[in-house]
């Protein structure tokens, strides 16, 4: 034991006195979550509109003002015609225009029918359609205003309700991609890279000649991280909960739980590929492209996993950030028990014996 | 196993062989570029000794060293360190003896003190258990126990990592190039630091490219390309020398040896220092040797018979 908590204590020392690794470590999820969060959101926020008002009458002074007034969209630029559509659109800064037609209001009082054309720009698809669809519902909403309750004949009202998240932010869904992925990214590739540096600097030599257990050397390698890990754990669900406004529906214990579990699954890989490689440089290039991306397009935060074609779904299921991508969101959004995790939480578990192991096994007590 | 070992060798005093080495064959690489660390070593220490293993870079040192502490396998042959094989025992092998690679491998950002603790107990020893046997050595850089390992100048790194291989008292201590980029003065001070160790009853094994430290071992093998060219105490492989050894100097050292190799009484001609040191065949002449340098414009030439010492050995050895 005595020599199990000095191997423990040596790898702090390592981690503590090595100031980039501790800002990677520490630094790098709170990078992550706020970029994830903010920047690279598909919500689209402040886009850039124009106006063509050829009526300039109430209902359309009326509905630009409840335009601009949404957080969805800025008005950048009045045009004063059809011609100028073409140049404020290849300027590229105008990403939509709203064109209202003469007479716009007497149409809607007199024959109670109005059109606006929405002109968008479809060199970004999923842009153009989001914000055509923003628009439209700006429009309606003010339309159901101005009918108030008189009733239309025969119309249908589609209803929606987006359950666990009415918003549809996106955030609700980074949050536990990101999760997954930080603690992937810190975990895997910073343990890959402990034994192997060993091997590289030379103390490996030295510490083999002892009577030291390969089981405890990996051990020892893996409670360090798994303690900042914990620390990332906090931060990411702070961060989540206070700055981006994504609740925690489910229970606190259980995603603590779960996430430990994760990082467990997560070293025991890293340590895998640290025993089994020879140099640093291969350990972390195998953590990057063999771990970071599959995390990263399989695990269903980015591409959703029931898009994919038969061999890539069957491939995700090794993915171990999946299992935890949707234990996370089934606790953190959905609010979910145990009851309905289980099974994913079983499989992790399964995963991290597995790693732990096969990296036991590959651990070389010599050096070739 | 033992027994049956030592039987086919009738002239090793059996059971005293702190390390047995019997036809030890190593080879790395594929099938197709196999290079060949040893070819077949086998000598034996005996316990309490201090043998050197004396060749130049690539003779094979570092590999002999690293399947003797278990670290590599061999690729034929055996050995016994301490009593226990090294293939099959080599748990045990790692308790009892101590190694000092030949690359510094310490942690260099644990602080000194840090590094012989982590080692201490490593070993399921303390510093204070064994502290008696390194006082002497670790005394010498108690003063910087709060630096960091990586900071310390090479003769104090060399005095760190002989503690931490001593700290657990083992029965045998590899050295391996130990004195290798290690400044004069600090060789001198580590060599007497080994004799110290000696007198405590450690087997010390100690590899070195440096010929002038081979006459501070009591028993050398002097190694080449993977062959022993001979094993026996320095004064003995220096007696066995039978050729008369003649050191030179002259204005033009170059053409000077060049010259020489003509000459056909000379047997090999190699610079030494700022001499050139002669192997002349038995029975030459030295008035027509002078009168081969005058011949040849080599006016003021200085010659002087020496004795051998190890390296003209070493280069005899390996010409044959």
């Amino acid at each position: 034991m005595k020599q199990f908590l000095s191997f423990v204590k040596k790898e702090f020392h390592h981690i503590l006195r090595d100031k980039r690794t501790m800002f990677i470590l520490l630094g790098m999820p709170v990078m992550q979550i706020l970029i994830f969060g903010f920047a690279l959101t598909n919500e689209v926020k402040n886009s850039r509109i124009a106006v063509l008002d050829n009526a300039n009458d109430i209902a359309s002074t009326a509905i630009r003002s409840e335009l601009n007034a949404s957080r969805y969209f800025d008005i950048a630029a009045d045009l004063h015609s059809y011609r100028d559509i073409e140049e404020a659109f290849r300027e590229g800064k105008i990403k939509l225009v709203v064109v209202f037609p003469q007479q716009f209001n007497n149409d809607l009082q007199h024959f109670n029918t109005a059109q606006v054309q929405l002109v968008a720009d479809a060199s970004d698809p999923n842009v153009a359609t989001t914000l055509v669809n923003y628009a439209t519902s700006i429009i309606k909403d003010y339309q159901s205003r101005i009918t108030g309750d008189r009733r239309l004949p025969y119309t249908i009202d589609t209803e929606m309700r987006m359950l666990y998240n009415p918003q549809l932010k996106g955030a609700y869904n980074f949050v536990p991609g990101v999760m997954a992925l930080v603690l992937m990214l810190v975990c895997t590739m910073m343990t890959a890279i402990t034994i192997v540096r060993e091997k590289e600097m030379g103390t490996m030599e030295v510490m083999l000649v002892s009577p030291v257990r390969p089981l405890k050397i990996i051990v020892a390698k893996a409670v360090p991280y798994l303690l900042l890990s914990m620390i990332n754990i906090t931060t990411i669900l702070l961060l989540s909960v206070f700055v981006l406004d994504v609740p925690i529906n489910g229970s606190l214990l259980l995603l603590i739980g779960e996430s430990v579990l994760f990082t467990l699954t997560t070293l025991s890989l890293g340590l895998l590929i640290s025993s089994a490689t020879n140099s640093q440089q291969t350990a972390m290039f195998i953590s990057l492209t063999g771990l970071f991306l599959p995390t990263v397009l399989l695990s269903g935060f980015m591409f959703p996993i029931e898009n994919m074609p038969l061999p890539l779904r069957i491939i995700s299921h090794l993915v171990p950030a999946r299992w935890y991508y949707e234990i996370a969101r089934s606790v953190m959004i959905k609010g979910l028990g145990l009851g309905a995790i289980w099974k994913e939480t079983l499989i992790l578990a399964g995963m991290t014996l597995f790693f732990l192991v096969l990296s036991i096994r590959k651990f070389k007590i010599r050096l070739a | 196993m033992e027994k049956s070992f030592l039987n086919k060798k009738p002239n090793g005093s059996p059971g005293d062989g702190a390390v047995v080495v019997e036809n030890i064959v190593k080879h790395y690489g594929s099938n197709k570029e196999t290079v060949q660390a040893l070819r077949g070593v086998s000598f034996e220490v005996k316990k309490g000794e201090m043998f050197g293993i004396i060749g130049p870079d690539g003779a094979g040192k570092t590999s002999l060293f690293r399947i003797l502490t278990t670290l590599l396998l061999p690729d034929g042959g055996s050995a016994i360190v301490n009593g226990h094989d090294i293939v099959k025992e080599y748990k045990a092998i790692r308790k009892e003896v101590g190694y000092m690679p030949g690359r510094f491998s310490l942690y260099q950002d644990l602080t000194v003190a840090e590094n012989l603790e982590f080692f201490a107990t490593i070993f399921n020893t303390t510093i204070e258990e064994n502290y008696d046997l390194i006082k002497d050595i670790y005394s010498q850089i108690e003063k910087f126990k709060e630096r960091r390992a990586g900071k310390l100048s090479g003769g104090m790194k060399q005095k760190l990592a002989l503690s931490c291989a001593l700290i657990h008292r083992p029965v045998v201590l590899f050295l391996d190039e130990p004195t290798t980029g290690v400044d004069v003065v600090s060789r001198k001070e580590f060599w007497d630091m080994l004799k110290q160790l000696k007198a405590q009853g450690i087997t010390i094994l100690v590899s070195t490219p440096y010929m002038d430290e081979a006459g501070l071992c009591d028993r050398v093998a002097l190694i080449q390309n993977g062959q022993l060219l001979s094993v026996d105490t320095p004064q003995a492989i220096i007696g066995q020398y039978n050729r008369p050894l003649l050191a030179i100097k002259a204005q033009q050292m170059l053409r000077l040896q060049n010259d020489l190799k003509q000459y056909e009484d000379v047997e090999d001609c190699y610079p030494f220092g700022e001499y050139h040191h002669l192997v002349m065949k038995a029975g030459y002449r030295e008035e027509q040797l002078r009168s081969f340098l005058e011949q040849h414009g080599h006016h003021s030439a200085e010659v002087c018979t020496i004795q051998p010492n190890i390296e003209d050995c070493f280069m005899a050895l390996m010409k044959n």
